[in-house]
C-alpha cells in the first residue's frame, strides 16, 4: 500500500506516534511473547455496529408498541453484547507464542514463518488469525491446555534480510461484535539468499568466465588416478564401476586448478549490477556444494575460506545475503 | 472476484444451525400467516443445506432476485400491501428464509443472525404469553450458539461448546438486562401512528349490544383484568364494573349514540374505593373500573356517562389506579337534550312492551320509583328463565322476548328493561360491563373473567340521579351472588368451566387453574404492563418520589456500571495469568514476616541454614521456619511439585507471625505492662 496520507486516515506522524508506544508497551524482540491485558486491543467490528444499529431499530419498536417482551430482547441482546467484549478479549489473553526458527530461502520462494501458540487455559481458543502486515493471515484454533504451530507464508522477492515486522494476532470470537487484537514484535528474522542466476545466460560468454563455466560444469578438475577410500570421502567420488569389478572401494582424484581450490570472486564476474553479481555467485555456490567442491568466496572487503560442506554452503549463502555492496562496485 | 480474506469465508458447519435456530424462530408465524409463508421459507432454508452437502446446484444471482420479486409480489396478492404488521411480518419471513439462500460469505450469514434476532421480536407483536415467550429463550438461545458457531473458524467446534457457551453468555446478560428493563427511562409510546389492525382476535365487550352478544363471551374463560383492592374488598353484589354505556336504540341493536354533553356538576369524594386493575388487552379504548369511577388514571379520561375512556387503544395489557364511589349521584340535574336522547324509542318498537309501561305509569302516577319497582317485580313473577340458549327473536326483539319466549340472557333483560322504562317516560340507558369475579388467594387479587360479562339497566330518577338497577338479579338473583357458574349449574349446554360441580377433579382443576392465573397475575404486572406508570411506582417504592428521567437516567447508569464493573473485575480474576513463581512469591513473603520479626535473612544464607539460626535465636518459631525451609527445599529442588506438599508449605509459613499477629501482640503487651 502507497505511503500517501489518504483523507480520513490517521496523519503518518500520528500513526507513527502511536506505533511507537504501542511498542513501547509490548515486549519486543523477544522469542516468545505471553499477551496480559495491557498488550489487547479491541473495538467493535463493522458487525458490532450493525448489531447496534439493530438494536436501536428494536427498542424503537418496543417503545412504539409499548411491547415489554420487545424490551426485554432489546435488553437481552444489548447485554449480550457488551458481554461478548470480554470473551473476546479472553479469547486473546494469556496466550504465549514462540518463534520456531525459520528456514532460509531463495529470493522468490515462500518464506514459511513458523510460530508455536500455547494455550495455558482451561477455555478452547477459536476463531484466531495471525497475519503478517500486508499477506493474508493464518486461521487457526488452539485447544485448551494445549499448542498448535501456525506457519505464515511470505513471498519474497528480493534477497536481504527478511523481517516479518509487527505480526497482528486478531479474533472475533464468539459472537464477531468485536474485534481483540495483539501486535507482537518476536525475533527471528529470515535469511532470503539471492536467486541463482546460471551465468550463461546473462553473459555472451567471456574467457575467464568461460573457463569459470568449465570449471563448474566439470567439477574436480583433471581426472588424475584412483586411491584407496577413506571414511569422509565423499560417496560421489567412489568408482563405482572400479567396485564392480575389485570388490573394493576407490576414490577418483582430481587435480584442482589453482592450487587445488575453487575461487567464486566477485571480481571474475561479468560486469553487471551487484545483485545480478550475487545471484551469479548463488548459482555457483550451489553448484559447487553439489558437486561437493572445495570452494571459497571472495567479495569486496570479504573472504571466506575453502571448504566444503553443508556449514560451509550457509555460510557462504549468509554472506550472498547479507551484503552490502558499498557503492564502487555500482556497474 | 478474488478469493475471500479468512475473516470472510463462510465456516460450513455454522450452516445447520443457523437453518435451525431461524426455522425455530420463524415457526410460531405459522400461526398468523397463510401456510405458503412459512413453507415457502423452510423451502429455502433446506435448498441452502442441500447446497451445502453437494445435492442441489446453488441458484444463481438472477434466479434470486425473482425468488425475491416473487416473494413481494405474493405478499402484495395476499394482503393488498406491504405496510403494517401481518405483511411485514410476511415479507420479513419471506426474506429471510431467501437471504439465508444466497448466503456464501461470513458478512451474509451474519446478517442472517440479525434478521433472526429480528423475527424473534416480531412474534411478541402477536402475542406476550408465558408460553410463547420461554418458547422464544429457545429461539434466542439457538440463534447465539449459531452465532457462536459462525465465529469459531473454519476448524469447527463441538455441538456441546457451542450451546454451552451460548447459554453462559445468555446467563451473564441477564444481570444487565433486569436492570435495563426497570431503569431504562420508559416513555409512553407510540412514537408513531400505527395502522390499524383488524381487532377480531380479540375477546372483549363490544361497541354495541344485541341479543346474543354478550352470551358470546361466556364461551371465553379468558381473563377480562384482574383488581386488587387497596382497603376491604367489596361484597359480590357489589362488584359491578363499568364498561361503556350505549343510549342509541334502533329496535335491535344498542349503541352509544351521540348524546350531548352532560351538565357540569361536582364529583363526589366521600368515601371512595382504591383499587388497581390490570386489564388484557381488547382492542378498544374504553378500561374497566368499579362501578362508579370517579377519578381517571393518567392518559385516560372520565365520560360525562361515568366509564373511562384511555387516550390510545388498550393493545397491551394496561395497569391504572383508579377511585370508585359504589353510591354516587352521577348527574343529578338531566339537561333537556340528553333527557331526550334517554326517552328516544323508534316509533315502531315494542308496541305490546309500551302498553305494559304505560298501564304501570297509570297506576304508581308520579312516582317514578314505584315504576320500576312494578317492572322489576314483574320480572321476578312471570315465569322468565335466565339462560345462555335462548330461542331465536326473529321479530321484535323486546316484544317477543317480555311475552313469548321469555328465555335469555342478561342483554335481553337489560335492554328490555330499558325499553319498557323510556316507554314509561322515565330516562334510562344501558350499561355493559362485567359482574362478579373469582377471588385469587395465591395472588390476592380479583380475576374478571370474559364470562362474568353482563349488561344492567340504569334509570334516572329526580334527586339521585342514574341508579343502577339490574333486572337480570330479579329473575336470577344467584348469577349476581355467586357468578354465572351458580347460575348455570345444571345447564348441560354452557361451558365446562362454568359448571362447579362438586367432584374433586373439578375443584383440582379449578385450583390449578387459579395458581396459573396468580403466575400470569405476576407476569403480566412486572412484566407486560411495566411502563411508564409502573416505573414511577417502583421508584417511589425504592424512595424516590417524582424522579424524573434524569433522576431515573442516572440511576440506570449506575447500577448499570456496577454490574459491568462487578462483570469485568470477576472476569478478569478468573482469566489471570498463573503466577510465574509461587514459590519465589512464598519465599519473599516468608523473608518479609522473618525481617518484621528482628531476623533478616541475608541473600547469601541458604534456607535451612538460616532456618538452624533461627532455631537456636527464637525456639519458638523453630517448628514453622524449619518446616518451611525443608518442604521449599523439596518442592524447590525435588521431583515433580505435589499440591499437597505445596499447601504444606503455606501452613508452615501461616505459623510465622504475620504482620496482624505481630501488632496485636504488642498491644496485648502493652496493657499488661
Amino acid at each position: 500500500m502507497p505511503a500517501v496520507t489518504r483523507p480520513g486516515r490517521i496523519p503518518t506522524a500520528l500513526r507513527e506516534r502511536a506505533i511507537a508506544w504501542i511498542t513501547r508497551r509490548q515486549p519486543t524482540g523477544a522469542r516468545q511473547v505471553t499477551l496480559d491485558r495491557r498488550c489487547i486491543y479491541i473495538l467493535p467490528t463493522r458487525y458490532g455496529y450493525t448489531f447496534a444499529g439493530v438494536l436501536v431499530v428494536m427498542l424503537l419498536g418496543a417503545i412504539n408498541y409499548s411491547n415489554s417482551l420487545a424490551f426485554l430482547l432489546t435488553f437481552l441482546l444489548a447485554a449480550l453484547g457488551s458481554n461478548a467484549m470480554w470473551h473476546t478479549h479472553r479469547n486473546l489473553l494469556g496466550l504465549r507464542i514462540t518463534r520456531l526458527p525459520a528456514e532460509p530461502v531463495f529470493a522468490g520462494e515462500t518464506a514459511h514463518l513458523a510460530y508455536s501458540v500455547a494455550n495455558p487455559g482451561r477455555v478452547p481458543r477459536r476463531g484466531l488469525t495471525l497475519e503478517a502486515p500486508g499477506h493474508p493471515g493464518r486461521a487457526f484454533a488452539v485447544p485448551e491446555h494445549g499448542d498448535t504451530r501456525v506457519a505464515l507464508e511470505i513471498p519474497t522477492r528480493r534477497r536481504g534480510v527478511l523481517h516479518p515486522g509487527r505480526l497482528r494476532l486478531h479474533t472475533r470470537y464468539p459472537l464477531g461484535l468485536f474485534r481483540a487484537w495483539s501486535w507482537l514484535h518476536l525475533e527471528g528474522d529470515v535469511l532470503v539468499y539471492p536467486r541463482p542466476l546460471p551465468v550463461e545466460e546473462t553473459a555472451g560468454g567471456g574467457g575467464e568466465d568461460r573457463h569459470e563455466a568449465r570449471a563448474s560444469r566439470q567439477p574436480g578438475g583433471e581426472f588424475t588416478g584412483l586411491r584407496g577410500f577413506v571414511p569422509g570421502d565423499s560417496p560421489r567420488r567412489v568408482d563405482w564401476k572400479a567396485l564392480a569389478r575389485t570388490g573394493s572401494l576407490y576414490v577418483k582424484e582430481f587435480h584442482e586448478p589453482r592450487g587445488g581450490r575453487l575461487w567464486l570472486d566477485w571480481d571474475d564476474l561479468p560486469a553487471g549490477d551487484p545483485e545480478t553479481r550475487l545471484s551469479m555467485l548463488c548459482h555457483r555456490v550451489l553448484q559447487a556444494h553439489g558437486a561437493d567442491l572445495e570452494f571459497g568466496l571472495r567479495l569486496p572487503g570479504i573472504e571466506v575460506a575453502p571448504a566444503r560442506g553443508p556449514a560451509h554452503r550457509r555460510q557462504c549463502l549468509e554472506h550472498l545475503a547479507r551484503f552490502a555492496p558499498t557503492g564502487r562496485e555500482g556497474a | 472476484m478474488s478469493a475471500p480474506f479468512p475473516e470472510d469465508r463462510l465456516p460450513p458447519h455454522a450452516l445447520p444451525a443457523l437453518a435451525a435456530a431461524l426455522f425455530i424462530a420463524l415457526a410460531p408465524h405459522g400461526w398468523h400467516q397463510p401456510p405458503w409463508v412459512l413453507s415457502l421459507a423452510a423451502l429455502a432454508l433446506g435448498w441452502r443445506l442441500l447446497v451445502q452437502t453437494g445435492r442441489a446446484p446453488a441458484p444463481g444471482r438472477w434466479l434470486l432476485g425473482g425468488l425475491t420479486l416473487a416473494a413481494t409480489g405474493l405478499v402484495l396478492a395476499r394482503y393488498g400491501t406491504l405496510a403494517g404488521r401481518d405483511p411485514g411480518v410476511a415479507l420479513l419471513v419471506l426474506m429471510t428464509g431467501l437471504k439465508f439462500l444466497e448466503t456464501r460469505r461470513f458478512r451474509d450469514a451474519m446478517l442472517v443472525v440479525f434478521l433472526g434476532y429480528f423475527v424473534v421480536i416480531t412474534n411478541f407483536f402477536y402475542s406476550q404469553e408465558i408460553p410463547l415467550a420461554l418458547y422464544m429463550v429457545l429461539a434466542v438461545f439457538a440463534t447465539t450458539a449459531a452465532l457462536v458457531r459462525l465465529n469459531a473458524g473454519d476448524g469447527g467446534q463441538p455441538w456441546g461448546e457451542s450451546l454451552r457457551l451460548a447459554g453462559l453468555l445468555l446467563a451473564q446478560a441477564l444481570p444487565l438486562m433486569v436492570i435495563l428493563f426497570f431503569l431504562f427511562p420508559r416513555i409512553p409510546g407510540p412514537l408513531w401512528s400505527m395502522p390499524e389492525e383488524d381487532q377480531a382476535a380479540t375477546t372483549g365487550l363490544s361497541d354495541h349490544m344485541r341479543p346474543g352478544s354478550v352470551s358470546r363471551l361466556l364461551q371465553s374463560e379468558a381473563p377480562a383484568f384482574r383488581v386488587t383492592f387497596a382497603g376491604e374488598m367489596p361484597g359480590a353484589a357489589q362488584r359491578y364494573w363499568r364498561g361503556p354505556v350505549f343510549w342509541a336504540y334502533d329496535g335491535r341493536t344498542w349503541r352509544a349514540g351521540a348524546v350531548p354533553p352532560a351538565l357540569p356538576a361536582n364529583p363526589p369524594q366521600a368515601d371512595t374505593l382504591e383499587h388497581t386493575v390490570s386489564l388484557e388487552p381488547h382492542g378498544q379504548r374504553w378500561l374497566l373500573a368499579m362501578d362508579v369511577p370517579v377519578s381517571a388514571p393518567r392518559d385516560a379520561r372520565l365520560t360525562d356517562d361515568g366509564y373511562l375512556v384511555s387516550r390510545e387503544r388498550v393493545r397491551q395489557v394496561t395497569r391504572y389506579s383508579v377511585r370508585s364511589h359504589p353510591g354516587a349521584a352521577l348527574e343529578p340535574l338531566l339537561s333537556g337534550a340528553r333527557r331526550r336522547a334517554a326517552l328516544d324509542l323508534p316509533g315502531d318498537a315494542a308496541p305490546r312492551a309500551r302498553t305494559l309501561a304505560r298501564a304501570w305509569r297509570q297506576v304508581h302516577g308520579d312516582d317514578d320509583a314505584a315504576v320500576v319497582q312494578a317492572a322489576l317485580g314483574h320480572f321476578r313473577q312471570a315465569p322468565f328463565i335466565y339462560t345462555l340458549s335462548p330461542p331465536p327473536l326473529p321479530r321484535d326483539a323486546v316484544d317477543q322476548f317480555l311475552f313469548e319466549t321469555r328465555a335469555g340472557f342478561c342483554e335481553h333483560y337489560a335492554g328490555a328493561f330499558t325499553v319498557l322504562m323510556r316507554a314509561a317516560g322515565i330516562p334510562a340507558r344501558v350499561v355493559t360491563g362485567y359482574q362478579g369475579g373469582t377471588f385469587n388467594q395465591t395472588g390476592d387479587y380479583l380475576l374478571v373473567r370474559q364470562s362474568d360479562a353482563h349488561a344492567w339497566t340504569e334509570v334516572w330518577l329526580r334527586g339521585r340521579g342514574w341508579t343502577r338497577v339490574d333486572p337480570t338479579g330479579a329473575v336470577a338473583p344467584e348469577r349476581i351472588e355467586s357468578g354465572v357458574g351458580a347460575a348455570f349449574s345444571g345447564d348441560a349446554t354452557v361451558p365446562a368451566f362454568l359448571r362447579r360441580g362438586g367432584d374433586w377433579f373439578g375443584d383440582l382443576r379449578l385450583q390449578l387453574g387459579l395458581w396459573r392465573d396468580s403466575l400470569n397475575y405476576y407476569w403480566n404486572g412486572w412484566v407486560l404492563a411495566f411502563g411508564p406508570e409502573r416505573q414511577r411506582e417502583l421508584l417511589a417504592r425504592l424512595g424516590l418520589d417524582g424522579a424524573d428521567w434524569r433522576a431515573l437516567v442516572g440511576l440506570m447508569t449506575v447500577a448499570t456500571g456496577l454490574v459491568l464493573t462487578l462483570f469485568a473485575g470477576l472476569f478478569l480474576w478468573r482469566n489471570r495469568l498463573p503466577v510465574k513463581d509461587p514459590l519465589g512469591r512464598l519465599q519473599a513473603r516468608f523473608d518479609r514476616r522473618l525481617a518484621r520479626l528482628g531476623l533478616p535473612r541475608p541473600p547469601h544464607e541458604p534456607l535451612p541454614d538460616f532456618a538452624r539460626r533461627v532455631g537456636r535465636e527464637r525456639p519458638d518459631l523453630a517448628g514453622p521456619v524449619t518446616g518451611f525451609a525443608e518442604e521449599y527445599t523439596r518442592l524447590r529442588y525435588g521431583p515433580r511439585p505435589d499440591p499437597a506438599r505445596f499447601a504444606r508449605l503455606r501452613g508452615h509459613l501461616r505459623g510465622v507471625p504475620g504482620r496482624g499477629r505481630v501488632l496485636y501482640r504488642r498491644i496485648l503487651h502493652a496493657q499488661w505492662r
